[in-house]
Parts: structure tokens; sequence; C-alpha cells
């Protein structure tokens, strides 16, 4: 058994009792990287010298006693929208190709001096722009569960490398939907924090307002133990909160007596897959028979979470965009004034998705549009934080589903960026509304692809919301399925 | 017909602030400073990078705008202004837009027509963009022009200048053979304060002493070295003129590329002329941004309405909403130092200066305090008057380094206006002394008695020497008395030249009257 199968909580004990090494840990990631990246397209870069490195000082603190934490050692695949210091930062895009950035985003930083070991960069949708990795530049992620479908996105070369083995644990971006639809359609577990509780420097913005760094890993328990490393303030970030940091122990309490689920109506609606709504029923109901108390909720302004979104998000990254000008970074179109060196850069080094979200943001916040459309869409996303106040005041957390759909099959969507739209129809809300987003496998649909279940909660309250899947993954083993032979 | 030119002012001030609005780099000297050498990936614009407001910088836009009895507002919001150039590395510009921090101020100059009261719309903080410094490389020419605002403002609409000048400087890729443009990112996120006013002057002269006792503020709070010619602080009237007596207001034209106090009356004199003589003629006044061509010594046009830029302004999401409570405000206000125009009316009480005088000291912060130490000293405030704002600054002047207490210290001067008080030396010796003094760094005293240059008032002394000149010059003395009196003066001279300058001169001019009377 290759030690790449190991979970980051497994492989955390075995280094702690120097059962295994670091090296080894991360030869063996390399080794199933070299082994199945071919066939996946979930890396778009691999650090190999650099990480063999990393794992070998995190050998040596080790053997001195000097471990900074139980992560030293363990591998960690970062998604390409995340700075790492000396290792491209394409964002899945031509304006980016070739762009090293001189410095490390906090989140990243944060793990590194907890000791984790960097493998490489993962592939994302351009500027996180997707719900399929399939807007990259560099080529679709395919999902471990079946190649010929989407691991979902954008965080979707992250979410495969974690499902397929290739890394520990990685991180990833949410803006609507980004961590928690890639982790639900291929079957592992990933965090949305709360806006604000991860340092978002380093990320390359797309919604600033509703950007946060999110973790993957194939428990509750792997999750945790990241977002603890990762959370917290940043003298860099402004809008990072000042919490004080500290790690989240997830003891399995003996049952959930007292604990609060809502399940709102609006998350259950014509078009959802049955086997999806079945899979959700059935942990709701495990999540009663622990001793939960099952409360139908209303937030009913669910369905203006997506107009809302597509206003606030493609305005947000029309102006974060504007930076890749090709004058200080990245490559530059060659042309006559510096108008065209503009327009000839973004035009052709921008893909199809992003040209559509600059142009509808910056619609939206024109001169004589900005009160109907971008303010309108302020006002209704109060609204839409209200919904989750109230549902709050009466209920500890929410459960419902994740996506729609399991996942579907490459170039469904192709032409119809609506439809791919809908994919964060139940995602988007908590990015709307700042609160932190749990998404956990809870079975597999007819065709043998995961389902995943999706748990909200108030602002700060991820380590309840961990508390919760770990009870539920106590209790049962979809979050320990292995692969099918590929 | 009359005119009558209704004029707003909009001015960038920096805050010198240690490091810039948003990032660690230092303000440097925008023009001493090599290029990108106080650059960092925050204000390079590096995706992933994000702003962190400088408190200090907060501070030092406070202390302004409490300064101008603005109010503040206790919750203040950035903005991001949405536009293309190279001198903006974000691609945007955070500014305040809808929440500015200062609002409703006021400031009272004084005119040759009286007091006259400017009221201050608004005051808001935001970051300054990079420099372009464009280059041309063709058979044309080669020099290099210094991007200023109004280069920007014309690029951004992609039209070349044309109106007056023919100005044109439109960019080329870096080839060779071909025109470029470098960026220069030292200026960009240096903190700056935009003061706007509300149209409330009506003459040049009304502008200008706006502009100098806005400067003197921010000199007297130490938030800006004042040097317009740097750029740290930038000056755009707006500009329209309507019929005396009209209330409708008429089409307004914007000035840019004011470098000086003397640019900055200048245009606004030219371009109310050129306003009134287009209107006089029948014809009407596009609205435009001008920018003035010192060369020419006439504005020329950037760019039209049509041009205009729509920034798309919406909430900076990366600033969280600027909070200013009440403590923070009342220990800036309480760290005021004494205003310009609190000490001008301080000195003209206490003092008995005139308002032109009084003027004249609290122009620079220095110079009045300068003379306040030497009136402490015992000089009396028309002395202390005229010797600061005389000699002494005549010397500052011709050494060029701005009002250098260490040169001469106020009790020095103190001390050599003593010495001519007491008759000790005379006040031609005087000069020669203080400028010793200047170069030297010795004491009054010192000098005059190393150089032996105490005067003589030893009245038996002096007639000797008046004798002796009546006796060389018998010719001159004889036409004195045949009614040529102004040989008088060549007589005293020779006096005063036998006595090697130290004779004192009203006993030396008695004596001589005396001698000439008698004979």
């Amino acid at each position: 058994m290759s030690l790449a199968t190991l979970s980051l909580t497994q492989a955390s004990r075995l280094l702690q009792r120097g059962e295994i090494s670091s090296r080894e840990l991360t030869r063996a990631a390399l080794d199933s990287i070299a082994a199945q990246n071919g066939r996946l397209n979930a890396f778009l870069f691999v650090d190999e010298p650099g990480a063999l490195k990393q794992a070998d000082a995190a050998d040596e603190s080790r053997k001195r006693k000097a471990a900074p934490s139980p992560l030293s050692g363990i591998p960690l695949a970062v998604k390409d929208v995340l700075t790492v210091a000396g290792m491209p930062c394409t964002c899945g895009s031509k304006i980016l190709e070739n762009y090293i950035p001189p410095f490390t985003a906090t989140a990243v930083k944060k793990l590194q001096e907890a000791g984790m070991v960097v493998l490489g960069k993962t592939n994302t949708d351009e500027f996180a722009m997707g719900s399929s990795t399939e807007n990259s530049a560099y080529g679709v992620t395919r999902n471990p569960w079946d190649l010929s479908r989407v691991p979902g996105g954008s965080s979707g070369g992250s979410a495969a490398a974690v499902a397929a083995r290739m890394a520990c644990a990685a991180l990833g971006s949410d803006t609507g939907g980004s961590v928690r639809q890639p982790a639900s359609f291929c079957g592992v577990t990933g965090l949305k924090p709360t806006y604000g509780r991860v340092s978002r420097y380093g990320l390359v913005a797309y919604g600033s307002s509703l950007d946060s760094v999110g973790a993957f890993g194939r428990s509750a328990q792997d999750v945790a133990a990241i977002f603890s490393a990762m959370q917290g303030s940043d003298p860099l970030d402004a809008t990072a909160q000042n919490l004080p940091a500290g790690e989240i122990s997830l003891e399995a309490p003996d049952n959930l007596q007292g604990v609060r689920i809502g399940v709102p109506k609006e998350y259950f609606i014509d078009g959802i897959q049955p086997a999806v709504e079945k899979k959700i029923r059935e942990a709701i109901a495990l999540f009663e028979q622990l001793g939960a108390e099952i409360i139908e909720i209303s937030l009913p302004h669910t369905e203006y979470a997506l107009p809302v979104y597509y206003l606030i998000a493609p305005a947000e990254a029309s102006a974060n965009l504007a930076r890749f000008d090709g004058v200080r970074y990245g490559p530059r179109a060659e042309a006559e004034t510096m108008w065209d060196v503009f327009t000839k850069t973004r035009g052709e080094k921008f893909g199809d998705e992003v040209q559509r979200r600059i142009m509808l943001g910056t619609y939206a916040l024109s001169a004589g549009y900005y009160d109907a459309f971008y303010g309108q869409a302020q006002k209704v996303r109060t609204l839409i934080k209200r919904d989750f106040e109230q549902a709050f005041s009466l209920v500890d957390a929410i459960a419902c589903p994740v996506a729609p759909t399991t996942a579907f099959p490459i170039g469904a969507h192709g032409d119809d960026p609506l439809a791919m739209y809908l994919e964060d129809v139940f995602t988007l809300p908590a990015n709307l509304a700042g609160v932190p987003g749990l998404a956990f496998p809870v079975g597999f649909d007819e065709n043998q692809l995961p389902v995943g279940m999706q748990l909200m909660g108030p602002h700060f309250a991820e380590a309840a919301l961990l508390r919760l899947a770990h009870a539920y993954q106590q209790a049962t083993e979809w979050h320990l399925a292995i692969l099918p032979p590929l | 017909m009359p005119y009558e030119p209704v004029i707003g002012l909009e001015v960038h001030i920096e805050m010198q602030t240690r490091s810039k609005m948003f990032c660690a780099c230092p303000v440097v000297d925008s023009v001493s400073a090599a290029p990108n050498t106080a650059v960092c990936p925050i204000c390079a614009g590096h995706p992933g990078t994000l702003p962190v407001v400088n408190a200090r910088a907060v501070e030092f836009a406070l202390r302004v705008a409490l300064a101008l009895g603005c109010q503040i507002n206790p919750v203040s919001i950035f903005a991001r202004k949405n536009y293309f150039y190279p001198d903006i590395p974000k691609g945007y510009q955070i500014t305040q837009y809808e929440q500015p921090l200062a609002e409703h101020g006021k400031i009272t100059l004084h005119t040759s027509q009286g007091e006259k009261t400017i009221r201050i719309r608004r005051a808001h903080l935001e970051e300054d963009t990079g420099k372009l410094t464009h280059v041309a490389t063709d058979w044309e020419s080669d020099k290099r022009i210094t991007d200023s605002a109004d280069e920007a403002e014309k690029q951004k609409s992609g039209e070349p200048a044309n109106r007056q000048t023919g100005k044109s400087s439109n960019e080329k890729t870096g080839q060779s053979g071909k025109s470029y443009s470098l960026v220069d990112l030292n200026r960009a996120g240096v903190p700056l304060l935009e003061i706007v006013t509300e149209p409330d002057f009506r003459s040049a002269e009304e502008v200008r002493l706006y502009a100098e006792t806005l400067r003197a503020l921010v000199r007297y709070l130490s938030v800006n070295s004042g040097d317009l010619e740097k750029g740290v602080m930038r000056i755009e009237p707006n500009i329209s003129v309507r019929p005396r007596g009209s209330k409708t207001l008429g089409t307004k034209v914007e000035i840019k590329n004011l470098n000086s106090f003397r640019a900055l009356e200048r245009g606004v004199t030219y371009e109310i002329a050129r306003q009134s003589a287009l209107l006089g003629s029948g014809r009407i006044v596009l609205q435009e941004t001008v920018g003035w061509d010192e060369g020419r010594q006439a504005t020329y046009s950037q760019r039209s309405k049509e041009d205009a830029h729509d920034y798309r302004y919406f909430p900076e999401p990366d600033l969280p909403p600027l909070v200013i409570d009440t403590a923070w405000l009342e220990r800036v206000r309480a760290e005021l130092p004494e205003l310009p125009w609190q000490r001008a009316q301080r000195l003209e009480r206490d003092f008995g200066l005139s308002a032109a005088e009084v003027a004249r000291l609290v122009e620079e912060k220095d110079l009045g305090e300068y003379f306040e130490q030497v009136v402490q000293a015992g000089v009396s405030p028309r002395l202390a008057f005229a010797w600061v704002t005389g000699e002494l600054t005549s010397l500052m002047n011709a050494a060029g380094a701005g009002f250098d207490f260490s040169k001469v210290h106020p009790k020095e001067l103190a001390a050599l206006i003593g010495l001519v008080a007491a008759g000790t030396i005379n006040q031609p010796t005087a000069k020669t002394v203080l400028a010793e003094m200047f170069t030297s760094g010795q004491s009054a005293a010192n000098i005059v008695a190393a150089r032996g240059l105490a005067q003589i008032s030893d009245e038996t002394a002096i007639a000797r020497l008046v004798a002796e000149t009546c006796a060389e010059n018998p010719a001159e003395v004889d036409s004195f008395h045949a009614g040529k009196k102004t040989v008088f003066n060549f007589l005293f001279g020779q006096v005063m030249k036998k006595a090697g300058g130290k004779a004192n001169p009203q006993t030396a001019r008695a004596l001589l009257s005396q001698a000439l009377r008698q004979k």
C-alpha cells in the first residue's frame, strides 16, 4: 500500500510516532502525481525538488523534537490562484502565463510555518470563474471517479488531487461555491470559512467581498487541522478578522442532543437530481438518529442569490482584473499605441468566460445603471444576510445539498453559461452572507458518483460545522470510499 | 459687456508620511529618487495584494481638515475609481467618493478688496498615481516630456491635444526609432488629500491667496513641504465666466499643469480673458480640460467633455469603512499647532504690526517663529521685523536653503541689533557684521572686537576728521558756500572714509554742518 493513500490525520499520527518520514510521504505523493496527473490534469505545476527539500527539513526538525506542529511534513497542494513565492501563479489564465509572484499568500505561509510541504499548484477555472474547471486555459481537470466528467470548480484541481490521493490536503478558494461544489463532485470534505476568517492576502482576487480561502481533506478532521493553522488575523488584510487562533478539537460527542439543524425548504427545488435529494434526506435522518433536532426553516430570498451574485461578483471582478494590462507582468501583445496594447493583451489573453464577466460587471457599474444593478444587488444582498441571521436565531446549522446534481459530463454546459451558473445556486448564498459552509460526502448516485451535503453555520461557527460533520463521519464510511480503478 | 469669473478649486496635497497610503514603501522625493526604488508588490498592483490604511496619513489629513474647520465624518468610505493608464497599477485608484473624510469647512482670505470667505465642500483621502516620462526617439525630437496629471487625462481619452499648441504625445510601444514611455511607480500609492472648494472665487488674486494660505497651512501642520514645483501640491481651478450680475453659471473649464503660484495666477487670468473674449464676440465656451503651457503663457485643450470618463465608482471591498472615533479626533485636535491665521491675529494684536507686515511674517512658519524669538530677546517688534524680513531674509535667500535657524541664532541677531542701538556700531557696519555672522557663525561682539569695527562716537576725534576733510577739499567747501548744497554729501562721504566707516554718522553729519556754517 502506498503512503499516498494515508489521510492527513493518519499521516500526521505516523509521522509523529516516527513510523514514516516526511520524505517517504512526500515521495509517495510525488509518485502518485507522476502516475496520475497525465490523465487527471489536476496539477499545473509540481515542485519536486522544493517539496523534497521541505520534507527533509520537516524530518530534520522532528528529529530534533522541534517540529512546529502536527502538520509538519505533510504534503499540501495549492490552488493556482494563491501565490507561493517562486512558483508560477497562472490563475488558469494565459494572461499570467509565466508569472512568478515574489511573495507567498498568508494562508500558505501559515501552513508552511506549521511545517507543511507544498507540492505544487493545482488547476482552476480561469480566475476561479467557473464550476467545472473547464474554463482553464491549461486544459480541463478530470474527475477521478469518472474521467469523462468534470471535477467541479473552480477548485477542481485541488479536489481531484485529494480524491486521487495525490496530496493529503489542498487549498482552494470559494467565491460562490468553488470549494464546496468540487468537494461534493469529488467525494472529499471541503470548507469555505467565514468571510474574513482566513487572510485573503496572496489570493488573486475575483469577487473581493465574497472570496475566501478554503481547504480540502478527506475528512472533517483533516480539514479542521488545516483550518486551525491557516485562520486568523493578518496585518496585510484589513478584512481579516482578529480572532484568537487555536486548534479546533473534534472530540466526537456521544450524541447530538440539543443540536438544532435547519432544513431550508427553498433548497429542495424542482430540477434537483432525485438521487441527490434522496441522499441528503438520508443524511438528515442520520443526524436526527444521532440526536439532533431537525427543523424546517425558510430562507425566503434564496431565489435572488443567483442574480445578486452575478451582479456583485462580476462588478468587483471587472475592477480586480483591470490590473492585467501587460504593463508590469505577464505577456504583452505587440501593438502601435498604448491603448491598443491594453485592449489587444486583454482581448487575446483572457478567456471567454472572464471577458463575459468583466463586461457584465463593467455594465453593472456604469453611470446610469449603477443604482438599478449594483446598488440594487447590494440591497438584496442585505436581505439575504438577514435571512441567515433569522435562521440562525432558530437553528445551529443549516443542512442542504451542495449542488443540484452530481458531477456532470465534460462539455455538458459548453454553450450554456446560465446552466453552468445554476450549479452554484445552493452555495452562492453563504458567500453573499459571509457565513461558513462545509461540504462532505453522504453517498453515491446511480452512477457511483459522490453526493455532497452542505452544512452552513453562523459567522465564525466553523468548529461547530466541523464537529457535526465529524460526528457524521464517525457514524458512516462514505468519506473512506476508495476510488474505482481507472 | 463686463464678465465675472466663477471659480472653484481642487487641490491635491501629498500627505508626506514616512510610508505610503496602503503599503509600507517609503514616501520619497519623486524628483531626486531613482525611478522605481520605492516600490513593492502592493503599490505595483501585483495580483493577490491588498491595501491596508496608513493611520498616520489619516491623522495628517485630519489635521488639515480640522484646521479648515471641516466636519469630520465619523465613518468614511473608500471607493475604487476605475480607469486604464500605465501610471495606475491596479487599473483603479483607491479614493473616497460618496462619504469623504471631511466636509463643510471654510477659509478666510485677506484680499485687496477686504475679507473673503471661501467654503470648502469636501476633503478626502486617496492614493497618488505613478509618473510617466514620454520619450520620443524619432528624428523629430529626442526630448523627454515628464507626464503631469494633465498628460494622463489626455492619454486616457486616447486623443492628442491640439487646440493651440498642437502638442501630441501619442505613445508607441518601446521599439527602436519610436517614441515610448517610462513608468516610475515611486509616487504610486503616496497618500493624497484632495480639497475641493465651492465655486466661491471671483478673481485670480483670490485664487492665488487661497493657494498661498493653504500652502502655509500644510507647512505649519508639517504634513507637506509645499513645493509646488515638485508636484507635492497640485492646484486645479475650474473656471467659468458669466455676464456680471447674472445668476446662472457659465460653462466651466478645468486648468491643469499649474506648477507655481505665478503660473496659477497667470493661467487663471488668461482663462478668464479667453472665455470673456469668446463670449464677448458671440461665441461659446466649450466644456473641456486645458493645460497651462508655461512657454507660451497660454492654455491649450487637452480633453473635451465628450471624452469624459465613466469612472464606475463603487465602494472598495478590500477596506472596511474608516472609523474616526471621538478620542482620536480630539487627540489630533489637541495636538494642532497655532495656525497661520491665528498667529497673524496674535502678532497684529500683541506687536502692533500692520496686516501686511503680519502677512509677511506668517507666510513661512519658521520666519514668524524666528521673529518672535528675536522680540523675546528684547528687540522692539518694529526693529526685529525690519532685520528679519530685510537683511536676514536676503542672506537666507541668497544661500537658497530655506529659513535656517542654525545660521544665525535669534539671540545673536538680537545682540547685533543691540550693538546698533547702543551706538557701538552703525547700521552699515551691522550689515557687514551680520553677513559675517551668517558665514562664520561667530557672535556679533566677537566680530566687532576682532575687526575693530566699534563706532567712533568721540566728538573730538570726529571734529578732527571734519577739519582735515575741509582743509583738504577747499574747492568743494567754496562751492558749498556758493550755494551748491549737494557738495555736502561728498564731504560727508570723505569724513566717513577717513573714519573707515566707523564714525557715528549722526555726529559726523552734525559736526560737518557746524564746521561749514562757521566758515
